[in-house]
């Protein structure tokens, strides 16, 4: 199973190997996974690149037992909304000792293997959030 | 105008396993292990960590220190033994992560433990030709022991990430190299696990290399064992280099400091790098640093560094090497097995 197209990923990779997002100009508003159109201001927005600065809260999360394929080696693993700390919300893997990941706790994105798409397949790389606090 | 290290970083995976552990499951002597060795546990990569991932933090830390924008990189070697793609450089990946840009000289390093240290001194020869401003040199592992072989106790994996450019907070005075053909350890294409000759890896490898790189450095600089701070040596285990220190007529006070094998194992490519590391970060403006590697094969590459008053404003501006060290969880063999991924299906 591939579980994301080559291409897509490429383009992808600066949002996903950055946390580079976008931001409104004019009103402030910024946006993660990127956005080319402020929903807010319309057409009379202005966007410009934003990096997040990876640091965040978790808001909520899930402990995944059943892994979806190529994840198996990582199983179990928590997955969490945090909302960064510049305001936009994104979800992601939590590593670190399951017992620890809670609502409310500080993390910061670390930069991680991602899947394998098998063993003779492109490494994908990303994000993941560790525990800070 | 003065050229040598302008921002330095590190990173060490969080987990241990103990020489105790391994021990343990082998049925071995775990006393004489830890004292033959010197090394009391050693690090261990989680599932989702490997050359490119420590590479990627080491170098985010060493572009904190430097303070400069992250496109003035003009060149990215990354040395290391354990590089995930066979084909495909774990720089170009590396490079997107820090945003380093696109006008970018980069190539993957392979010297067994010293292809980081090479990496710093092709970094150091294109920024004095001045043909780049900056370069990024990173030497980093996760390497492997065969189950139940004596590189069990002590495969280990770090690394260390050091930007080179002008205006300096250690500059490098000098480097050379020693280099012969040597077959002491090796890994053939395809194969998970190096082999090693044995008994052979001491006397005509490791010590022949570094105490004659060493010597010549000395020589060149027209420098003494008392005329430095600080000795840093390839680290294979904890008495190798304290006996090449011995051999050469360094002191157990100027190793202290760049002696992290005991604590976190050989990180290979990551070793003396990490010992440069922890090094700067409690070196005081006018010192003298002397390092030197070694890379199975054979080759030793020696430097010798004076510490400039930069370091006073650049080293807090990221996590010191000890946060690394004592940030740890301890696991038992089966789950580093796990992390290593060590049972075939
Ligand atoms: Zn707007």
């Amino acid at each position: 199973m591939v579980h994301s197209s080559i291409p897509l990923f490429w383009r992808l990779r600066k949002a996903k190997y950055r946390l580079e997002g976008t931001k409104c100009r004019k009103c402030k508003s910024v946006f993660f996974p990127p956005r080319s159109f402020c929903s807010r201001c319309r057409r009379k927005g202005e966007i410009e690149c934003f990096p997040f600065s990876g640091k965040g809260t978790i808001i909520s999360y899930t402990i995944i037992r059943t892994p979806p394929e190529g994840f198996e080696k990582q199983s179990p693993y928590a997955v969490a909304i945090v909302k960064l700390d510049e305001g936009a919300q994104i979800s992601g893997q939590v590593i670190g000792d399951l017992k620890e990941v809670e609502t409310g706790k500080r993390v910061s994105a670390v930069f991680r293997k991602m899947y394998e798409d098998g063993p003779q397949g492109v490494i994908n790389y990303g994000l993941k959030f560790a525990l800070t606090g | 105008m003065d050229i040598g290290i302008v921002g330095y970083g590190c990173y060490i995976p969080v987990f241990r396993i103990s020489v105790e552990e391994i021990a343990r499951v082998w049925n071995t002597d775990a006393d004489s292990i830890k004292k033959g060795l010197m090394i009391e546990e050693k690090s261990v990569p989680d599932v989702d960590e490997d050359t490119i991932t420590i590479s990627v933090e080491a170098g985010r830390n060493a572009l904190l220190r430097a303070g400069i924008e992250p496109n003035k990189i003009g060149a990215i070697f990354i040395g290391s033994e354990s590089h995930p793609y066979a084909v495909k450089p774990s720089g170009t990946v590396v490079a997107e992560a820090l945003d380093l840009g696109r006008d970018l000289m980069a190539a993957d390093f392979e010297f067994a433990c010293k292809a980081g240290t090479a990496a710093i001194q092709c970094c150091y020869g294109l920024v004095k030709s001045g043909l780049i401003d900056y370069g990024l040199a990173i030497g980093a592992d996760t390497s492997q022991g065969r189950p139940g072989d004596a590189l069990e106790y002590t495969a280990a994996a770090g690394g260390a990430a050091f930007i080179l450019g002008r205006d300096p907070l250690a500059i490098l005075d000098s480097t050379l190299s020693y280099t012969s053909d040597t077959s002491d350890f090796w890994r053939r294409e395809g194969q998970d696990y190096p082999s090693h000759g044995a008994r052979f890896t001491g006397k005509p490898a490791y010590f022949k290399h570094v105490i004659s790189a060493t010597k010549n450095i000395m020589e060149k600089a027209s420098l003494k064992p008392r005329d430095f701070n600080y000795a840093v040596f390839h680290m294979p285990n904890g008495k190798f280099p304290s006996a090449a220190a011995k051999t050469l007529g360094f002191t157990k006070e100027q190793m202290a400091p760049g002696f992290v094998v005991s604590r976190i194992g050989n990180c290979y490519s990551g070793s003396s790098p990490l010992g440069l590391s922890r090094v700067l970060d409690t070196a005081k403006p006018g010192e003298k640093i002397l390092l030197t590697s070694y890379g199975s094969g054979a080759g030793s590459d020696s430097f010798i560094f004076t510490v400039t008053d930069k370091i006073l404003e650049r080293r807090d501006k990221a996590p010191l090497t000890d946060h690394y060290i004592s940030r740890k969880r301890n696991i038992d063999y089966g789950t580093y097995v796990r992390l290593k991924g060590k049972l075939k299906e």
